[in-house]
């Protein structure tokens, strides 16, 4: 019944989900016990790559949640990515021991070498890794909680909720580039050695924190699954398409708001903590606004709204990032400035939305009745109800309420 | 409805007009002042000192000619020499050195010259023009402990100077340099015949000054009276030496007494300095925040290329100044109708291209033009390379009004934010009085009534966007002023602007100007305590809280806009 | 249903297929590879793009020269985008799928710390050309560009007995290489005797633009009737609001001298002069610099970039010895093995170009000269000031606490942080 419910009435998901799978039983075989020299070896190289995709795809999972279903808008989801992954940087850092480049046996170098001379209360407790664990999870739980009670609760929404999500990561960006934060100023957190005694450059530490990535990315889509396709999820969803009225229904919509708002946030603290320890570094660079935004386009190439398009997205736009840095440095802004457009002018649902449309023509032949697989986003539908107008319509130039005020600019 | 005040179609050509007129005002009213000043500043001394030009003209020529050769040591003996000479040429030559536009060639008997603005030379002995090949006259190079000596001389030879600013400029280098004995003759002497007040008053302090460190207790006290008024910093300095070393207690008190109120009037000017700083800072923020509150607030459009309109605007001022780099001075009149039709031209493809299929859908807005964005960026890499463009700063633009020693306003500032009011108001004008005004009301309001008397929706559409991208170009014709030109330059202000926008509330120009210059004053008053990093941070954070508070800005709308 | 199936699983494929060609690109056999690491997009590129070029321009000399190992060499030019974890992951591309013999690259400090633990995993090669905070000293990077001692210190000596510089302002931008340069020059100045409140420390956000009431703070501080001058490790983008402001305060070279260590050449060409004349930078090169090495590089770059405006800079020097020093070592070693090259490069010499000849140290940096110019108005520098004899870059200050008893030898200790006091090799190594 249930994974009926969460899993066999969504075939695009199974799908994607047997992929990452296949991935995670292929790549380690190939990478471990093939020999270098076979064609089917697959490099380190690739196993990091592949591992931080996975971890950009729980990423964009979090964002389509919110935003594929709810509506919400975050341009600051990068913060709660970042300070998971300093979460786990801490502890990187102090399992580090007196291995680093001054032989401190509790103090990181960076603090040795500013004349740092204890460790300050934040850095506290993160030589354990149950501690850490933890931290990761309520620490971006934490301020989106705060963050989210306090914008939900004023009802701030649509656009004016992105633009201060924006200022909430501008506002950390500046704070962990000041090197009085003791969190390693623009450097950030690097040159790790050992994870849980394992030491990070082995590949078999490498295999198993991509195996991690795997397995959390998929229990995080069972876990979206059975959130949206619950009670909770039709509110939800309700609450994308008419806030209003949904609050006149008599549901909590701000408690809904927020509880997905801080759950989505965990997610994304979770992604940074395993993005970490594969790619080595952590910088106050990834609390940047324009990274953030960059993620929404992840989930907007992919589709919006169904959860596989998230993870499709954001291993299709990593993967070009890759390529088209590699081959043609040049023209990556070009392209990647391009795909912004085209996806939101010609592919409102993404890539999944072609594959859907394709489907459709397909079945008008065969004229087959398939019951609709995805929850309509209507977001990017055509405006046709006023009622229907999601909350990010609301200082639409069409909308004469808002105009209305906009009569007498003085 | 109102009346419509101009023929449709005009708009663009008036707000053109209006705008380069005003600015030009100033460009002209200012010239006028620099040119006045360019002419003293030439340092054309008529000495009073007639000087025996029979005796010491051999070696007047074999100095001058010393002066460009051998090391710079030497070289500034040869120029003290120089000025002991008491030609009338010497203050002339000693000034071009100084200000690095003195030229000679690399012979055993070199050619001297003096280049002007215009580049041309003079023969510095004889002062005939130098006419044909000048590629062999190369500058003569100086450093900066020669700069200095030669500073101070020449502030001895200007004391004489017709012009009373520049008698003014030598007193107080000389007050800066140090007064000695040497000096404080020369000094004195002046004191008698001076007609000038400021000058006289300067020398007053320069000799109190001195009589600071004398011995008899009367004259020490006479010049802490003299000095107390004064704000320079040297008197400062030397007054709290004289309050803490000397040996006398009246004069102690008397000069902690004077410290004491020279502080509290220091205090008040660097509030009112500080008050500058952030209105300077505002009105950065009021020009980039000023186009994106007609795109968004008006239009409902999330422009996130905004910034990069803004870029071209810079960019444009750069072309511009490289079309004529003879006019300078001028540049920003042409540079700042040049941008706004370009960056508008721009904005208004972008409208036609992209955001038209998006009306009514704010947030796809955002995603595709931060496309944009990434687009125009790079193809400002590729076009005008990933360096930074040098602008110039016009004459005009560059120093800063001296209200006291401790108080001046920088020049470029203070256009700045003249001309972001100037702006803002023609902004209001445009939409209050204008034909096109009442149409973008009357769109934004009700875009099917509006069609339906006959309004062109989308043309106003395109017109509104072009508009608020025109102005975005403006500033960054006054950006480029103040930073660097380059591919980075919007991105650096996108995210001030959109919270400026969202402070001040969203379709309200009075809440962009108030936010702008209230976030502005406050991140300048947060500096001192704070620091720059963490000023900023608080300010997003305080910027955070109150959007908690009132989620549509200082102005909400109001009626049934606000029960959305 | 079927066909979006099809589809999907065709699209899959794809990628799948694609990262495992990409993974198996095999280097060609006939040439060496090199390695290019510099930003072309992004923040960084202002700065980075340039050094890409100049490698490009001394492969291709190489080449014209018959190569190296008697095999061509070839550049492998990757974009790190100005993003730290991709310059990571490039390095890592580079070494396993490209197999380049070496790499020239990075700019800031966070990129290299970001490629530093893979090249040190995959035991390559770097050479780092850009001045840097020290305190760093891996087998598997080459720091061409200067140390602090080889650029700040000498810079503080030269204001304070040439200039007679009593009061100073350490400004700079908030990030590690001012924070270590500023605590190095703290300490030094302190040892020197200057007391505390004739310093003061002030740091700025990345890209500040606002420089109004800093410029004013200086002001009034440089007016306490001592000589003043302010020792800028402002970085990049501020530099040109900085300066502005100075110049509209009225605040000259002759009052108040500012010491760049990060504006050259290429910075200056993208700002207005005028306010900076006579204002100083400490760097190991000036294009003014007169020699015939150095005429011909100009010459050749000039035509290379085929531009006879640009200028040439001082990370560009040290890319030019670098690359030299690496070609040298590679002919004496005969081999591109990297345990072989970094054992063979230690003790070679290669020209630099002003006039002298760099050699390359136990601890992996060079030795080089100070020169310390002011800025005139072409965007030149005239040498104030030179040192007699090269430097030696030291990777441990020798101010800093934390590094003073540290010696970093990689022939004798084999070992870049060794504790002179306990005797020890400190760090990863010890394991």
């Amino acid at each position: 019944m249930l994974t009926q419910r969460l899993l066999l009435s969504d075939r695009g998901g199974m799908i994607v989900l047997g992929l990452v799978l296949v991935t995670m039983i292929l790549v380690p075989i190939c990478n471990l016990l093939v020999p270098e020299t076979s064609a089917l070896h697959i490099s380190t190289f690739t196993v990091t790559l592949l591992g931080k995709f996975l971890c950009y795809a729980l990423l964009a999972l979090s964002i389509d949640l919110i935003w594929g279903y709810c509506g919400i808008l975050s341009l600051g989801h990068g913060a709660f990515f970042a300070l998971g992954g300093y979460a786990m940087g801490m502890y990187l850092m102090r399992q580090i021991g007196p291995r680093g480049q001054y032989g401190d046996p509790i103090l990181p170098d960076f603090m040795v070498f500013l004349n740092w001379k204890e460790l300050p209360w934040y850095w506290q407790g993160f030589d354990m890794f149950w501690f850490a664990l933890l931290m990761i999870i309520v620490v971006p739980g934490i301020l989106a909680f705060i963050f989210g009670w306090l914008a939900f609760r004023s009802r701030v929404t649509g656009v004016y909720f992105s633009i201060i999500t924006q200022a909430l990561t501008y506002a950390l960006l500046l704070a962990f580039f000041r090197n009085e934060m003791g969190f390693g100023g623009n450097n950030g957190l690097t040159d790790f050695k050992d994870i849980l005694g394992f030491p990070i450059a082995a590949s078999g530490t490498r295999i198993s924190l991509f195996l991690a990535s795997g397995f959390m990315l998929i229990i995080a889509y069972i876990a979206c699954r059975y959130i949206v396709t619950s009670r909770m999820g039709k509110v939800i969803v309700s609450i994308r398409d008419a806030e209003t009225r949904t609050r006149f229904c008599g549901y909590k919509v701000e408690s809904y708001k927020l509880w997905l708002f801080v759950f989505s946030a965990i997610l994304a603290g979770i992604a940074g903590a395993l993005y970490v320890p594969q790619v080595g570094i952590i910088n106050p660079g990834e609390f940047s606004p324009l990274n953030s935004i960059e993620l929404v386009v992840w989930v907007a190439t992919g589709g919006r709204g169904t959860l596989f398009g998230a993870i499709v997205g954001a291993f299709t736009v990593n993967y070009g990032k890759t390529v088209f840095t590699s081959y043609s440095p040049e023209t990556w802004l070009f392209a990647l400035g391009a795909l912004f457009v085209i996806v939101t002018l010609v592919l409102p649902k993404g890539l999944v939305g072609l594959f859907n449309r394709t489907k459709k023509v397909a079945s008008k032949n065969s004229s087959s009745n398939t019951p609709p697989e995805n929850p309509v986003p209507t977001t990017d539908a055509p405006i046709k109800f006023a009622v229907n107008k999601s909350t990010e319509n609301s200082i639409s130039a069409e909308n004469p309420v808002i105009a209305a005020a906009v009569k007498e600019p003085v | 409805m109102r009346n419509v005040l101009k023929p449709s179609g005009h708009w663009l050509l008036h707000v053109i007009v209006v705008l380069s007129f005003c600015f030009s005002a100033t460009v002209f009213s200012q010239e006028a002042e620099t040119s006045a000043e360019a002419g003293t500043t030439s340092a054309e001394t008529i000495s009073a000192n007639v000087s025996n030009e029979a005796n010491s003209q051999p070696e007047f020529d074999s100095l001058v000619k010393e002066l460009t050769q051998g090391s710079l040591p030497a070289r500034a003996q040869t120029a003290k020499k120089l000025a002991a000479l008491k030609d009338e040429r010497v203050a002339k030559i000693i000034g071009a050195l100084q200000q690095g536009t003195l030229y000679a060639t690399k012979d055993e008997n070199p050619l001297v010259a003096i280049a002007d603005e215009a580049g041309n030379y003079t023969n510095a002995i004889s002062g005939e023009k130098i006419i044909g090949d000048t590629e062999e006259l190369k500058r003569v190079p100086i450093n900066n402990s020669m700069r200095s000596q030669l500073r101070t001389l020449l502030a001895q030879l200007n004391l004489t100077h017709q012009d009373a600013t520049i008698r003014l400029d030598a007193v107080n280098r000389m007050i800066a340099d140090g007064i000695d004995e040497d000096s404080i003759s020369l000094l004195q002497e002046l004191q008698k015949s001076e007609a000038n007040d400021g000058v006289r008053k300067a020398i007053d302090s320069a000799v109190a000054l001195f009589n600071l460190h004398s011995n008899d207790q009367q004259l020490r006290l006479g010049a802490i009276e003299v000095l107390k008024d004064s704000l320079q910093q040297e008197v400062r300095t030397a007054l709290s030496e004289v309050a803490s070393n000397d040996t006398d207690e009246k004069v102690k008190i008397h000069a902690q007494l004077a410290i004491k109120a020279i502080d509290s009037s220091i205090a008040k000017y660097r509030f009112a300095e500080n008050i500058f700083f952030g209105l300077s800072l505002g009105s950065v923020l009021l020009l980039s925040a000023i186009g994106l509150s007609i795109t968004f607030g008006v239009m409902g459009v999330i422009n996130m290329a905004h910034g990069e309109l803004m870029m071209i605007g810079a960019y444009v001022t750069w072309v511009v100044q490289q079309v004529f780099p003879n006019q300078i001075a001028y540049s920003l009149a042409i540079a700042i109708p040049a941008a706004f039709i370009v960056a508008g031209l721009v904005g208004i493809a972008i409208e036609r291209g992209v955001i038209r299929f998006l009306y009514g859908r704010p947030l796809e807005t955002l995603l595709a033009t931060f496309g944009i964005s990434l687009i125009l960026q790079q193809a400002a890499r590729s076009i005008f390379s990933p360096l930074n463009r040098a602008v110039e700063l016009p004459v005009w633009m560059s120093g800063s009004l001296q209200i006291n020693p401790v108080f001046s306003i920088t020049y470029n500032r203070l256009y700045i934010l003249i001309f972001g009011l100037l702006v803002f108001f023609a902004l209001l004008v445009i939409l209050k009085k204008t034909t096109l005004g009442l149409k973008v009301r009357a769109v934004s309001q009700n875009r099917a009534m509006a069609r339906a008397v006959g309004v062109r929706a989308n043309w106003v559409d395109a017109m509104t966007f072009g508009l608020g991208s025109g102005i975005a170009g403006i500033a960054g014709v006054a950006l480029s002023q103040l930073t660097n030109v380059g591919p980075n330059l919007g991105q650096a202000y996108i995210i001030d602007s959109f919270m400026v926008v969202v402070f001040g509330g969203v379709g309200n120009l009075w809440g962009t100007l108030v936010g702008a210059m209230g976030l502005g004053i406050i991140n300048k008053f947060l500096e001192p305590y704070a620091g720059a990093v963490l000023a900023k941070v608080l300010v997003l954070v305080l910027l955070i809280l109150f959007i908690q508070k009132r989620p549509k800005g200082i102005f909400p709308q109001k009626g049934r806009a606000a029960a959305d | 249903m079927k066909l979006k199936k099809i589809a999907k699983h065709v699209g899959a494929l794809g990628i799948a297929c694609g990262l495992t060609i990409a993974s198996f690109s095999a280097a060609a056999a006939d040439t060496i590879k090199v390695g290019v690491l510099h930003s072309l997009s992004g923040t960084m590129a202002i700065s980075e793009t340039t050094l890409k070029d100049t490698m490009l321009m001394l492969i291709e000399e190489q080449n014209k020269k018959g190569g190296l190992l008697g095999k061509k060499l070839e550049a492998v030019v990757v974009d790190p985008a100005s993003n730290w974890p991709l310059f990571a992951e490039k390095t890592r591309e580079l070494l396993t799928k490209d197999k380049v013999a070496a790499i020239f690259g990075c700019w800031t400090s966070v990129s290299r710390k970001s490629v530093l633990p893979v090249i040190e995993e995959l035991n390559g090669v770097l050479f780092y050309p850009v001045q840097y905070e020290g305190e760093e000293s891996s087998r598997n990077v080459f720091y061409t560009g200067a140390a602090p001692n080889q650029q700040a210190i000498p810079a503080v000596d030269y204001l304070m007995n040439e200039v007679k510089v009593k009061r100073w302002v350490l400004a700079g931008t908030d990030y590690v290489y001012p924070r270590t340069t500023n605590k190095i020059l703290e300490a030094y100045l302190k040892a020197k005797g200057v007391k505390q409140e004739d310093i003061m420390i002030n740091y700025t956000p990345f890209g500040h633009s606002d420089w109004q009431n800093i410029v004013s703070d200086i002001k009034r501080f440089g007016s306490a009737g001592k000589k003043t001058a302010v020792v800028s490790t402002i970085n990049g983008d501020a530099n040109v609001p900085f300066y502005r402001e100075l110049g509209n305060q009225k605040v000259t070279a002759e009052d108040i001298p500012v010491v760049a260590f990060s504006v050259g050449e290429e910075e200056l060409s993208g700002i207005d002069t005028k306010p900076l004349v006579g204002h100083l930078a400490a760097w190991n090169y000036f294009m003014s610099e007169e020699n015939a090495a150095n005429a011909a590089f100009i010459k050749q770059w000039k035509a290379f970039i085929k531009n006879p405006k640009r200028v040439t800079n001082d990370p560009m020097e040290a890319h030019y010895i670098g690359f030299n020093m690496w070609v040298k070592a590679v002919q004496k070693a005969g081999t591109t093995d990297t345990d072989k090259v970094v054992d063979a490069i230690i003790g070679i010499e290669a020209p630099n170009l002003t006039g002298g000849v760099s050699k390359m140290l136990p601890n992996h940096h060079i030795t080089k000269p100070v020169l310390i110019g002011e800025i005139q108005e072409d965007g030149q520098f005239l040498t104030v000031s030179k040192t007699d004899n090269l430097v030696p870059g030291d990777a441990w200050s020798d101010y800093l606490e934390g590094s003073k008893d540290l010696e970093s030898d990689w022939i004798k200790l084999k070992c870049g942080n060794y504790n002179t006091k306990t005797k020890k090799c400190l760090g990863a190594a010890a394991q």
